[in-house]
């Protein structure tokens, strides 16, 4: 019901362009690269010596449990870096209801300032 | 200046609810507070319809056929408004009431939940 | 017969929720899987209706319905007085009603399974519909008061869902925050319509956006509409309610909560663009040359409040160790790309060349967000909601490695993990590319600000898919099913819609957006069905 090139029409912005379908093609003719060439490897190898263990600078490998970063603590760096934002944001959010219409409050005299004072 | 009076109710009230809410710590007193902005509003939407040396807006077999009378929207959109204001008062109570059984106190402050 | 239905059809949309809440206690006492089935079919009737109706409004134009019968007016131009309640319906109102009709749907696929267990059903499914018929009402109304009575609706009946499992303490006081929040909103939303009704004798939308005047009082209404309904959209710094009530409500209830706060957000654009429609290049100041306008005081402010909005949202979802916390915080941020290319449309209003062009698909973009924000973080919840019903656990600290056994759940949840962060080619990408190509053309540091927030929002969702459904298997989750059958079929059908609005957007854009973006800027095609006389 709708036809054939209403359906592939390129979507334009005001300045670029975007196909969808054009991308996909790309990307499938892509991993078909990808695996062609990944299939030119080595196949001669021992599973299950030293050849596919994983390599950790040397320190033994420990069961899979222990090693699972837990998510609280993926992103430790970013966060220790950013430590004084954070601890700001988590000043503002407190659980409190009161404190929550002090912000509607603010939030409506700074606009009370520059609707209705300013201009 | 006397028929700006209640503007100037319907200020300090609205004022007193909203310090209400703001600036006090038992639940039951937030819950006042908003009611007492309710009330605010609801004296704001009534005091609109009045004109000078009017009555009621119904007609009786009065002899004076240019009688004004207050405009009647108002008083109908006061009647929804204040009907709406019950239904979330009874709301706002029953979610105190269970709030009570669960933390077994009524300060506001303690009811974060917010970070771990 | 077409027509008959068509020309009642808003009557229909809110009437038939209506009747259905009322009737379903009553269903309910005879059988439980007959009120399910009635409910799904109330609300398959009312998008039937809505479908109809866009359909009409898309191809034909603006509609009108006089509750009632009669006149729309008395007397025409400047003086017309609107005495029923009026529904008017253009190409915004049709594209929000697509978007809260068709999202209850789904969560009450989603809560035939979901919801099984719980005893209360039949209150569940009745505050569902009322929710529904508020949120309808709000859409299609085009009277001032008629919209504070249906917004009054739509947040009880929301408050009392959000607080449905009663027996966890943080969801009552959750639901309590929420209600608090609402009524303080509404009130103050009743405070300006009644200084707009004292002002000017009038509560059509229409007529008041006639007959405004740029006066003081004006002023302070605007103020205090413009404010209450962004805290009741979710915009930093009045957001915080936001992740308690999404985090804490049963899953299919935020997908329908996402429906109500897109719906205010609609509130605040019609009182923006058509009530001060007129006034919007009314030049107020003038500093050195530069005259401001309304619109860029607006957009100053909108821009300024979007910024903050995404950089907290998105920097406080990154340390939450709640599942559905996180899900609702990166909700808080989507709003503030909403908000970006809103504020962007806003600024160049009254230019001309290349600027305003950019402006147009500014607005086109921040529309088409609307739709695709919901479908997205609506996902998200689906699959939160999913893996709670499997493991009765939402920390992030303690799942791990679920993709072994529940695999269809894993691949939708990659499915809206791409669309929310706008990667190709889901339909996140397109409503974000428009977002970020307009509004470089204002001033590059927003693009580069919303473009940052979109990886950081990636690094957000990569961190929890990680967490929860990568990794060792643990023992006490090596045994959790696949999620139910109905659940499934739910995610199925927004999964659907996701990827077929990413391939064809082309078609999405101007069948379905540009007409909601044409009727927002053209205030007088708005007024003038009203005000000038029987066409």
């Amino acid at each position: 019901m709708i036809s054939w090139d209403l359906l592939i029409k390129t979507f334009t912005t005001g300045s670029g362009f975007w196909n969808p379908l054009v991308w996909l093609l790309i990307i499938a003719i892509a991993y078909l690269i990808v695996y062609v060439i990944r299939s030119q490897g080595q196949t001669r190898y021992k599973k299950g010596t030293e050849q596919t263990k994983p390599f950790l600078s040397g320190n033994p490998e420990v069961e899979k449990e222990k090693m699972h970063v837990k998510a609280s603590n993926l992103y430790w760096g970013f966060m220790e870096s950013l430590k004084g934002v954070y601890s700001s944001l988590n000043k503002m959010h407190t659980g409190n209801v009161s404190d929550y219409v002090m912000w509607f409050i603010v939030i409506m005299g700074v606009f009370l300032v520059v609707i209705v004072g300013v201009f | 200046m006397i028929f700006n009076i209640p503007y100037l109710a319907v200020v300090a009230l609205i004022l007193i609810g909203l310090y209400a809410v703001l600036f006090r710590r038992n639940l039951i007193k937030i819950v006042i507070g908003v009611t007492l902005i309710e009330s605010g509003v609801n004296l704001f939407l009534i005091t609109l319809g009045y004109r000078k040396d009017s009555v009621a807006p119904i007609y009786t077999s009065n002899p004076n056929v240019n009688q004004a009378m207050a405009l009647p929207v108002p008083q109908a959109l006061t009647l929804t408004s204040i009907v709406i204001g019950v239904a979330v008062l009874a709301l706002m109570l029953s979610f105190i009431v269970h709030i009570y059984r669960h933390y077994n106190t009524l300060d506001v402050r303690k009811l974060g939940g917010d970070e771990e | 017969m077409m027509d008959y239905l068509l020309y009642h059809s808003p009557a229909l949309i809110i009437a038939i929720p209506l009747l259905g809440a009322f009737l379903t206690p009553l269903i309910g006492r005879i059988n439980d899987k007959l009120r399910n089935i009635f409910v799904i079919i109330i609300l398959g009737l009312t998008c039937y209706f809505v479908f109809l109706l866009a359909n009409d409004v898309f191809t034909n134009g603006i509609r009108t319905y006089v509750f009632g019968g009669g006149a729309l007016t008395v007397g025409s131009g400047s003086s017309a007085y609107a005495i029923r309640i009026l529904f008017e319906i253009d190409g915004m109102n049709a594209f929000m009603a697509i978007i809260g009709c068709l999202l209850p749907f789904i969560a009450v696929i989603y809560s035939w399974s979901f919801m099984k267990e719980n005893t209360g059903l039949d209150k569940y499914y009745t505050l569902v519909l009322l929710m529904t018929t508020g949120m309808l009402g709000m859409i299609l109304t085009g009277d001032m008061f008629n919209f504070f009575v249906f917004l009054e609706i739509t947040s009880i009946s929301s408050a009392a869902l959000v607080a449905f499992w009663t027996n966890k303490k943080e969801a009552v006081s959750a639901g309590f925050k929420y209600i608090i929040i609402s009524a303080i909103g509404a009130l103050f939303v009743l405070l300006a319509i009644a200084i707009f009704y004292g002002q000017y004798d009038a509560l059509n939308m229409a007529v008041l956006a006639n007959n405004i005047q740029y006066t003081f009082l004006d002023k302070i209404a605007l103020v205090l509409l413009l404010a209450a309904l962004a805290m009741k959209s979710g915009i930093v710094p009045m957001h915080m309610w936001l992740p308690d009530a999404y985090g804490q409500a049963p899953s299919s209830v935020t997908l329908a909560l996402i429906a109500t706060t897109q719906a205010s957000l609609y509130g605040a654009l019609r009182v923006c663009f058509t009530i001060y429609g007129k006034q919007l290049s009314n030049v107020l100041n003038q500093i050195g040359g530069i005259d401001f306008t309304l619109s860029s005081i607006l957009a100053i402010l909108l821009v300024a409040l979007a910024l903050i909005t995404i950089l907290v949202g998105v920097l406080m979802a990154l340390k939450q160790s709640d599942l559905k916390r996180m899900i609702g915080y990166a909700a808080v941020a989507e709003i503030g790309y909403m908000i970006l290319a809103f504020g962007a449309a806003l600024a160049t209003m009254d230019t001309t060349g290349a600027l305003s062009s950019a402006g147009d698909m500014a607005l086109k973009g921040g529309i088409f967000h609307i739709i695709n924000d919901a479908l997205d973080i609506g996902l998200l919840f689906l699959v939160a909601g999913a893996v709670y019903y499997a493991t009765k656990e939402t920390s992030l600290n303690r799942l791990g490695g679920l993709a072994r056994n529940m695999k269809y759940t894993t691949v939708f949840f990659l499915i809206g993990l791409l669309a929310v962060s706008g990667m190709p080619p889901m339909n996140g990408f397109a409503s974000k590319i428009l977002i970020y190509e307009t509004t470089y053309q204002i001033n590059p540091i927003l693009s580069i600000i919303a473009i940052l927030s979109s990886i950081l929002l990636l690094a957000v969702f990569v961190k929890v898919f990680h967490s929860v459904f990568l990794g060792p298997s643990f023992k006490e989750y090596s045994n959790v099913k696949e999620a139910p059958k109905t659940m499934l079929i739910a995610m199925a059908i927004i999964a659907g819609i996701i990827i077929v609005f990413g391939l064809f957007p082309d078609l999405i854009l101007n069948n379905i957006i540009a007409p909601a973006a044409n009727a927002l800027v053209k205030p007088e095609v708005y007024i003038n069905r009203i005000v000038g006389g029987v066409l």
